[in-house]
């Protein structure tokens, strides 16, 4: 360690204005204050700060993704093997390293070119590196089906690093979720590899592993894709063999979607890390779910085959799809989320009732929680207006009745 | 008529070096000095020569602005520096002490034989009068103003913060006499805020008690749920530390500036008080009772979250009565400091999992930021700790970007900086909201009068 600090030293100056290399220095002190704590000392205010940063706070969300992230590869191997009818031939491991090796790119996309951005903008500003693509970078490939092409990864990344938040400032300045503008960008501008029958499940093989020709009875769509495509009066949800499928397997999440969006069971241990690590605020996560279940109840209660969505349980809508993963991850963002408490139920509750809203009464889209954020992000500010409103009347009120 | 205020938002940060109840003489400062930053809002003109000589209680400069306001010496003897800064900016005066103290004689009075201004006159004249403040914008108060009501805090809840119960202890009279006096310079009431768990008997004062952690003792949180600051109010705010030398001047007739000082901290071998004197070298007041280490160490006058850093050769600023000594931190080179389970790195989010060990465990901090700045990204934190009916962060933000009146209304007028030091504290953003109020408090200031 203490050979690593000197080395640091002494190339340190090379990074300096005037160096060698100073047109790199953000990233060197990018990577400096990655190894070490910096030894910055307070110059004004309080003499001693709490241990928590950005980058701890970073670091937990993303060992909160990690859970849904290894249970959604192995979802990927498991699918594919189906698919092929191998399943029950092929081992635990060989399944799981299929669906390593299908996601891996897709992260090392993800991160090279989103941390590549980054990097460049802070330089370019003569900031620190801010840490806030650390989660986004691995959020991407989570919620994006497995076969999405890389290239379209590499341009819709670029895309919401550049657009949705280096023009508004950076980490902590952009109004909507970056990792939830890349999927839209790439549903709305590539909607054949975003959605349909043919992305969710890889057929084919993954660098020449688990090759095989699928079999007959196959069918790669989505539980809420058939929901979308019922026609008739009952809605019977299979897996991508035929058989049904129960609530419990679609909690468990070996069911086909999105790379981490699948498993339910695995998104609340994610959950419960962040709200246990107290990262993540529990009154939107709550109120996501309470909005969710609200929400789907009322559908249920007036169940038509015309919104053939309307006839599953509430249960099944909070566990299908990417509701989960919406209310855990992406609904608790704190940049694009509100900020006041009373801001914060609302801000959640009207989450979980237009991601359910739309995802029944708008045959269009089968999945609606994307959305239902994005929009929500926009209106975050005007609820924290409101509440923020109502505190200053208040306060006027007191000064007149004193007066 | 004593009613309870419970708080539950705040934060106790349990630090080591918890003073214990036992009070040493310091040894004896050479030299003493006047600082005209701890009297924020004063524009010092200086009316001593080097090499004049001065008794305990005489002027050594006063405020531009309001010629009434002198700031007096703590002590008798040889002004030997008036050193300035950039811009001819007067730092400090320092005055080396007699051996024999002399003392300018006011003459004994008695409270109720005076009227408000007689008392007010006497106050400016001893030079104790700026230890008021006054809100809104937390500077010295203005003598020209008949304040709404007086907030006294006798209840100091910062981190190993002295007692002051047992400060007090010998000076009870002292300290009556004292708001008996402050009485007479409002129309409205005085406020005596004090802990739920340790009161203090006063009379002819309203006593408020209050429960809860810290900033429960900070003056700003206990007007606010006392009778809060609207917008053209005026309150004036006093330190019941500093209450004792109105009752000193006005019961023995002379200024008598000493204090009861708290060493604390993890570096002081053995946390307690000692007797000292407003003004005295910190060495004086520390001398062997620092640990000696191999790292640097940071002294603090005052306390970890409002204090200001000082050098041995410092003094001891006006407003406190404490001295915390931890280490500076800048010396160590924590590899990935941000992966470890961290159980010995305190923090109020749990993603550091020393909160596991339970409360009653003290911790050693250093004056490390542990991290860098950032936008503000996470929400919540300043509520937790920010015991008022105000939106911490939005009330900052307007700061930030010297919107008035958003500032206004989101209640700019009650707070002081040391109100958001906690704030400081928790932020994983690092950013220096103390200096953020400040600066905003000033602005404000000089766009209102």
């Amino acid at each position: 360690m203490k050979a690593l600090r000197n080395y640091i030293d002494k190339i340190k100056p090379n990074f300096e204005p005037g160096g060698k290399f100073e047109k790199f220095q953000s990233v060197f002190e990018g990577f400096e204050t990655f190894l070490f704590v910096p030894a910055t000392t307070s110059k004004s205010g309080v003499h001693i700060h709490d241990s928590i940063d950005a980058k701890r706070t970073m670091s937990v969300v993303i060992l909160a993704l990690i859970p849904a992230l290894l249970v959604g590869m192995y979802n990927v191997g498991y699918q594919h093997y189906l698919a092929i009818g191998e399943s029950d031939n092929t081992g635990f491991w060989t399944t799981f390293l299929f669906g390593f090796l299908a996601v891996l790119p897709k992260i090392i996309v993800s991160y090279v070119v989103g941390l590549g951005i980054e990097f460049t903008a802070a330089q370019i500003r003569g900031h620190e590196i801010q840490e806030g693509f650390l989660v986004s970078g691995i959020l991407i490939p989570m919620i994006v089906p497995v076969d999405t092409p890389l290239w379209m990864i590499a341009v819709a990344t670029a895309f919401a690093v550049i657009f949705a938040k280096e023009v508004f400032g950076g980490t902590g300045m952009n109004v909507f979720n970056v990792a939830l503008v890349t999927r839209a960008f790439l549903f709305f501008a590539y909607p054949s590899k975003m959605s349909g029958d043919a992305v969710f499940v890889r057929t084919s093989d993954t660098f020449g592993l688990g090759a095989g020709t699928i079999v007959d009875n196959f069918s790669g769509a989505t539980p809420l894709g058939q929901v979308a495509t019922t026609t008739g009066g009952q809605v019977h949800l299979t897996n991508i063999l035929g058989e049904p499928i129960s609530l419990w397997d679609s909690f468990v999440g070996l069911i086909p979607g999105s790379i981490g969006e699948t498993s339910t069971l695995a998104i609340l241990i994610g959950a419960a890390i962040l709200l246990f690590t107290r990262i993540a605020s529990w009154r939107i996560m709550l109120s996501v779910f309470v909005g969710g279940l609200f929400m789907g109840y009322i559908a249920n209660l007036f169940a038509s085959s015309t919104y053939p969505g309307s006839m599953l349980s509430p249960l099944d809508q909070v566990c299908l799809g990417g509701f989960a993963f919406a209310a855990v991850f992406m609904a608790t963002d704190p940049v694009t989320g509100a900020r006041t408490t009373l801001g914060k139920y609302i801000y959640g509750f009207m989450i979980g009732v237009i991601a359910i809203l739309i995802r029944v009464y708008n045959t269009g889209y089968p999945e609606g929680a994307m959305l239902a954020v994005l929009l929500m992000n926009v209106f975050a500010p005007l609820i924290d207006y409101f509440v923020v409103e109502s505190n200053v009347k208040k306060r006027l009120k007191r000064a007149n009745t004193n007066a | 008529m004593a009613n309870v205020v419970k708080l539950k938002k705040g934060l106790d940060i349990n630090l080591k070096g918890r003073p214990v109840n036992v009070v040493e003489e310091a040894a004896v400062s050479e030299y003493f000095a006047i600082i005209p930053d701890d009297f924020h809002g004063v524009v010092p003109k200086v009316v001593v020569k080097p090499g004049e000589h001065v008794d305990a209680g005489a002027p050594l400069m006063y405020d531009k602005n309001r010629p009434e306001v002198q700031f007096v010496s703590p002590v008798s003897g040889e002004v030997v520096a008036i050193n300035r800064g950039e811009r001819r900016k007067v730092l400090d005066i320092t005055v080396k002490a007699d051996t024999e103290q002399t003392y300018v004689e006011f003459g004994k009075k008695n409270v109720d034989d005076l009227t408000g201004e007689q008392i007010k006159d006497l106050l400016l004249q001893s030079g104790i009068f700026p230890f008021i403040k006054q809100r809104p914008y937390d500077v010295i108060a203005n003598p020209e103003v008949n304040p709404r009501d007086i907030f006294v805090t006798a209840w100091d809840t910062a981190p190993l913060a002295p007692d002051f119960n047992f400060v007090l202890k010998g000076d009870e009279i002292n300290f009556q006499t004292g708001l008996d006096a402050l009485r007479k310079l409002t129309s409205g009431k005085v406020y005596v805020g004090m802990s739920v768990s340790n009161p203090i008997s006063v009379s002819n004062v309203e006593s408020v008690l209050f429960e809860g952690p810290h900033p429960a003792g900070n003056v700003g949180v206990q007007i606010q749920h006392i009778a809060p600051i609207n917008k053209g109010d005026v309150v004036w705010t006093m330190s019941a530390f500093d209450v004792l030398f109105i009752g000193r001047l006005l019961n023995n007739g002379i200024v008598d500036f000493s204090r009861i000082v708290a060493v604390t901290g993890s570096e002081i071998k053995k946390p307690l008080y000692v007797r000292t004197r407003l003004g005295a070298r910190i060495d004086s007041i520390l001398s062997e009772r620092v640990k000696k280490t191999n790292y640097h160490q940071r002294y603090i006058s005052g306390n970890v979250l409002t204090g200001t850093k000082v050098s041995e050769n410092d003094y001891l600023r006006a407003p406190h009565s404490q001295i915390t000594v931890i280490p500076e931190g800048d010396d160590c080179h924590e590899l990935l400091g941000w992966a470890t389970p961290g159980l010995r790195k305190y923090s109020v989010s749990h993603a550091y999992f020393t909160w596991l060990l339970g409360k009653k465990k003290e911790y050693v901090l250093d004056a490390r930021l542990n991290g860098g700045e950032r936008a503000i990204i996470m929400s919540g934190e300043y509520d937790r700790v920010f015991p008022m009916n105000i939106l911490p962060e939005f009330l900052i933000k307007a700061t930030i970007a010297f919107d008035v009146e958003k500032m206004e209304n989101l209640g700019i007028y009650e707070v002081a900086p040391e109100d958001f030091a906690l704030c400081e504290f928790v932020d994983t953003s690092k950013l220096e909201i103390q200096k953020i109020i400040r600066n905003g408090l000033d602005e404000l200031m000089k766009e209102m009068n």
